[in-house]
Order: structure tokens, then C-alpha cells, then sequence
């Protein structure tokens, strides 16, 4: 299937100062793709998602949504996305549906599309019998999809959204993925940027890891996976003094090493059986468990660090 | 889970006009768009605007009007030949919509960029941090003439403007608000960290103003030394002009060209300061 083109990036860069947040970055986003840029927190995923957004210059590079620059066509290309910003900026003194109603305005639209429209869109968003609330009484998880139901005011065929589960608990974030699964299914283009290396497997069809303002690798998930980890990974706890002198006696087992200060990580594509040899040496861990090689591991062979710090 | 989904595969019938429909909109209307948005947070506290723009009239005329106005010898023409409450309804008209500017360009200002980050919303729609600062503008703008308006017709229920061009006072008040208040919102707008800047400019600038521009009192009654506070303040030029409408006060014309001059140099320089600093701040 052919897809068109709706982001491209060529060599993008953006400093600020001395400080190169967005490093020449190149990518392209197909129409209808769940598209991901997952990095630690500083790693210039924002920046990026505030440049494809129109709302930051950029330094060096270009830049194109739906065939128009946004520095140029900021309105246009503004027009064309629906946004889930990191931090939630809601009109606190107005209730839950006149926050849709208000937003629906800033695109032109006619209060005769906008009100059966800010309704449907709290359905979706579950938050229907919180249509007359005050925005102060909702919830973290609450808020967040009043804020994805706002960025679907316009009918957008791009969505940014930018960490949209962090600070969220686990239920809170699994009725979001629902929600943002199903934005999927309708053929709505996903850009979303993450530390969460379980979000970025379950949304996105493709990634980017980004680290210090530059593409570290990129592909799908699994395409990830199998190109920088092994198949399974073990992972060994002998308590924080021991994990580093006991590295050196785990050589030659396994395809790789990886010396945490809390734990050892073993990458191997027989989990159990590098378990079993670890035994066979008499080393007897405190913990451990044998699990699938994720996106984490793929960040640390990459950049050395983990996600989340 | 079955409930209907947004988009295409929602309602038949509802959609929404194409990006360019709203991009095009957005470009002309952006600015009011936006305001529509301030005015519709201002109606959650309607009430309280209306009584300030009807409870500090009143307070202000009686107290001042007519309790000290009794104290008060106008017998030698020195408050223009009119009675002492004539004299002080149009810079109390004035200072009220300076008051009120002077709030609503500085917290709300910082609450958009900072506390609550309100600009941050529209400024990831179709509109232009400019019309984000227009539409702001406009809605203090329709504020001020709503207020002034309410204080101008208590005023007149006073008998205190004699002239049938007392209406005027109503712009004049507006325009004065403005004057000081965007030069006020630009600086609003480049506070990145709230040290009580604000409580400072109200105790230091606009009370000093307020106190020393003529209003309880002609500015020639000043010792030259402080006079220069009213030459600058945007409410003696207000007041002084206001005067002219409300009463008649004789003044050269050329002064009264002046005062107009300053007010309206005032609003462009603030404005455009404002526009500078909005499209630099929200574009960072």
C-alpha cells in the first residue's frame, strides 16, 4: 500500500544558545501511521513535536506537514493537526464541554457543528456525566482526555501528542490507549513521543529513539528488538555490593553483559538455559527472572543509559 | 464498547469545514475568536464586575462628591468654575478603568504565560500569538467600556456632567485604561518568574498616579517639583481630558490635542510591545 507522505523531515535542528536540542533529524510520516519518538526526558522529543506543530522556529533544516511549511503556513498547517500538549493547559475557570465549545471557535467553527460535536467527542472521551463539571474537579487521567477530546475538535487527520500517559496511573493510561487505538483504527495518523518504552509497543508502528537530540535507530518495535537485543534477557540481582565483581565470573555466558548498579542483565536467545549455566557456576543470584528483550534494552545498547532515570 | 467514534465514522451529517476553511477563518477572525474566549471566562464573574463598576462610583461620589465637596471652597474658580463633584466624576471615571486595566493586564497576563498556561491551548490552534494578544485585548477593551459606561451614568444621575458631550468620558476612560495598560501587559508578558512585581506596580506607579494627577485637586496645586508625575501619567492626560467632555473645562486646545496624542501613542507603542512579546514568548 502506497500512503502518502503527511510529515517529512529533512535535517532538522533546532538550538537554543550553545544547547543543540534537536540535532539534523530526518524522518518521514506515511498517512495513517502511529508514528513514535521515544527518548529520556531532555532528549529533544518535545522540541521536535513543538516544530512539527508549528508553534517553534526551527534553527536549520526543513520541515513539511501535508505539503506546507509550517513556518510559512503556520495557520494552515495548524489547522490540519490536533494537539495533546505535555502539560495539560485547560481552561480551568470554564467547564468540562465549554472547554470543546471555546476550542472548536479558535478553528472558525459554527456553534451548530460544535455542540452535538463537543458531545459526541465526550462520549468518546468518557467523561459525558462531567459535561457541566468545573475542570479543577477532574481527575489527572480525566483531564488528559478532555484534553485528547479537545484536540479532536476539528476532525484533525494528525494527532501530536506529546507523553500523553505520563503522571498517569496504570488504569488511567490503559483506557487512554484504548482510546488512542481506536483513533488508530479510523486511519488517523498517531505522532507521539514517550519514555515509555511499554506505550511506544503498544502504539506505534514505528519509531525513533531519540537521545541528545539525534536519531539513535529506527524501525518497529520488533524490528528494533531483533536488530539490537538478543531474543529473551535474564535478569540477576545479587544485592547492590555484589552486582559489579560478580560480572566478571558471568563471562562467556549468554551474547552479552550488561552491569547494572541495581542488577545484570544477561542478553541471550535461550533465557532459561543462560540461567541454568549461571547456576552450573555456583553463582546463586538473589532474584531472577527470564523475560522478552523490550525497547529498554534497545536503549540501553544504544545509549548506555536507561528510559527513565 | 460501542459508543459512536469521532471523525468520519461519527454522526452522518455533522463534519467539520476543511483545514483551509479554518485556517482562512482563523486568519481574519483569530482575534476574536480569542476573545470571545476571555469574555466568556469574564461572565463567570459578571457579578462581580458590575458591582465594582457600580459600587465604587458610588462610594467614590458620595465619600468624595458630596462629603468632602462640603469642605471644599470652589467659590474662586479653581476646580474650573464647576462644583467640586463635577470636578473630580470625570478623573475618578478615569482612575476607575486605569484600576481595573491595571488588573487585567498583569494577572491574567501571567496566568496565560505561566500559572495555568491558558495562551499555550490556542496557540497550538490556527490563531497567531499576536491575535492570542488582541483578542485579550478586545475583551479588556469591551470590559472597560461596559464599566465606564455604568460609572458615567451614575455620574450623571449625580448631576455632575453639565456638558451634553459627557458621554465622551466614557472613550476617554477607555482609551486611558488602555494607554496604561498596554504598556503594563507587554511587561505582564515578558515576567518569567513572579517575585510581586505586580503588587509593586500597583503600590508604587498606579497609586502614586492616582494620588498626584490631578483628580482630588488641579495639578497647579503641585509644587513644580512633582508636577512632571502628572505630565507623564496617562491619567492626568485622561482626566484633563475628560474634563473638557464632562464640563467644559477650558484648556489651550493644542493641550487637548496633546493628551489625545499621548493616550493614543500610549496604546500603539503598548500594543506593539505586546504583540513583540507575545510572538516571542509563545514562539520559543
Amino acid at each position: 500500500m502506497n500512503r502518502p507522505t503527511v510529515i517529512s523531515a529533512r535535517n532538522l535542528t533546532k538550538a537554543y544558545g550553545d544547547l543543540t536540542a534537536v540535532d539534523n533529524i530526518s524522518f518521514d510520516v506515511p498517512a495513517g501511521e502511529s508514528f513514535g519518538l521515544l527518548g529520556p526526558n531532555g532528549a529533544g522529543k518535545s522540541t521536535t513535536m513543538k516544530m512539527i506543530g508549528g508553534v517553534s522556529q526551527r534553527t536549520s533544516g526543513s520541515l513539511s506537514i501535508m505539503g506546507l511549511d509550517p513556518e510559512t503556513h503556520g495557520p494552515e498547517v495548524r489547522a490540519h493537526l490536533g494537539v495533546v500538549p505535555q502539560q495539560d493547559n485547560l481552561d480551568e475557570e470554564l467547564r468540562v464541554r465549554d472547554n470543546l465549545l471555546v476550542y472548536g471557535r479558535y478553528f472558525g467553527l459554527p456553534m451548530s457543528y460544535l455542540k452535538p460535536k463537543a458531545d459526541e467527542l465526550l462520549k468518546f472521551a468518557q467523561l459525558t456525566d462531567k459535561a457541566k463539571s468545573k475542570v479543577d474537579a477532574l481527575s489527572g487521567g480525566m483531564k488528559r482526555r478532555l484534553t485528547i477530546a479537545r484536540s479532536l475538535i476539528n476532525e484533525p487527520r494528525i494527532l501530536l501528542l506529546d507523553e500523553p500517559t505520563t503522571g498517569l496511573d496504570p488504569q488511567a493510561r490503559h483506557i487512554l490507549w484504548d482510546r488512542l487505538f481506536r483513533l488508530k483504527e479510523q486511519g488517523v495518523t498517531l505522532i507521539l513521543t514517550t519514555h515509555y518504552m511499554d506505550e511506544a509497543e503498544q502504539l506505534c508502528d514505528r519509531l525513533i529513539v531519540v537521545d541528545k537530540g539525534r536519531i539513535m535507530a529506527e524501525g518497529s518495535p520488533a524490528q528494533l528488538i531483533r536488530e539490537h537485543s538478543t531474543r529473551e534477557v535474564v535478569e540477576l540481582r545479587f544485592g547492590s555490593e555484589r552486582n559489579a565483581t560478580i560480572g566478571s565470573q558471568l563471562e562467556g555466558i549468554g551474547e552479552r553483559l550488561e552491569v547494572l548498579p541495581d542488577r545484570v542483565l544477561m542478553y541471550a536467545h535461550d533465557g532459561e538455559s543462560a540461567l541454568e549455566q549461571v547456576s552450573a557456576r555456583g553463582l546463586r543470584p538473589l532474584t531472577s527472572l527470564v523475560r522478552r528483550s523490550s525497547l529498554e534494552d534497545v536503549f540501553l545498547r544504544l545509549t548506555g543509559r536507561s528510559l527513565v532515570d | 464498547m460501542t459508543e459512536p467514534l469521532p471523525g468520519a465514522a461519527g454522526r452522518p451529517g455533522l463534519q467539520a469545514h476543511a483545514p483551509e476553511v479554518s485556517a482562512a477563518r482563523a486568519r481574519r477572525w483569530g482575534a476574536f475568536y480569542y476573545a470571545e474566549q476571555v469574555l466568556r471566562v469574564m461572565k463567570g464573574y459578571t457579578w462581580s464586575i458590575v458591582m465594582y463598576s457600580v459600587g465604587q462610583p458610588v462610594a467614590y461620589l458620595f465619600a468624595m462628591g458630596v462629603g468632602l465637596a462640603t469642605l471644599v471652597d470652589t467659590g474662586n474658580g479653581a476646580f474650573g468654575g464647576v462644583s467640586y463633584l463635577a470636578f473630580i466624576a470625570p478623573a475618578l471615571l478615569v482612575s476607575a478603568a486605569v484600576m481595573t486595566a491595571a488588573n487585567e493586564f498583569t494577572f491574567p497576563i501571567m496566568d496565560g504565560f505561566k500559572w495555568r498556561r491558558i495562551y499555550y491551548g490556542p496557540h497550538a490552534s490556527p490563531l497567531a500569538p499576536q491575535q492570542i494578544a488582541a483578542g485579550q485585548i478586545i475583551a479588556v477593551t469591551l470590559r472597560l467600556l461596559l464599566q465606564s459606561a455604568i460609572y458615567f451614568a451614575a455620574v450623571a444621575l449625580f448631576g455632575a456632567a453639565p456638558s451634553g458631550w459627557g458621554w465622551a468620558s466614557v472613550l476617554v476612560a477607555t482609551l486611558t485604561g488602555l494607554a496604561f495598560g498596554l504598556p503594563l501587559m507587554a511587561y505582564s508578558a515578558s515576567i518569567t518568574e513572579d517575585k510581586g512585581q505586580f503588587a509593586l506596580v500597583m503600590r508604587f506607579i498606579v497609586m502614586p498616579l492616582f494620588l498626584f494627577s490631578g483628580t482630588f485637586f488641579p495639578l497647579d496645586n503641585l509644587p513644580p517639583a512633582v508636577r512632571w508625575v502628572g505630565w507623564i501619567s496617562p491619567i492626568w492626560h485622561g482626566t484633563e481630558l475628560g474634563r473638557v467632555f464632562s464640563f467644559g473645562y477650558q484648556e489651550p486646545p493644542l493641550l487637548t490635542v496633546l493628551h489625545l496624542a499621548v493616550l493614543a501613542g500610549l496604546v500603539v507603542l503598548g500594543w506593539i510591545l505586546t504583540r513583540r512579546r507575545f510572538a516571542l514568548r509563545l514562539g520559543q
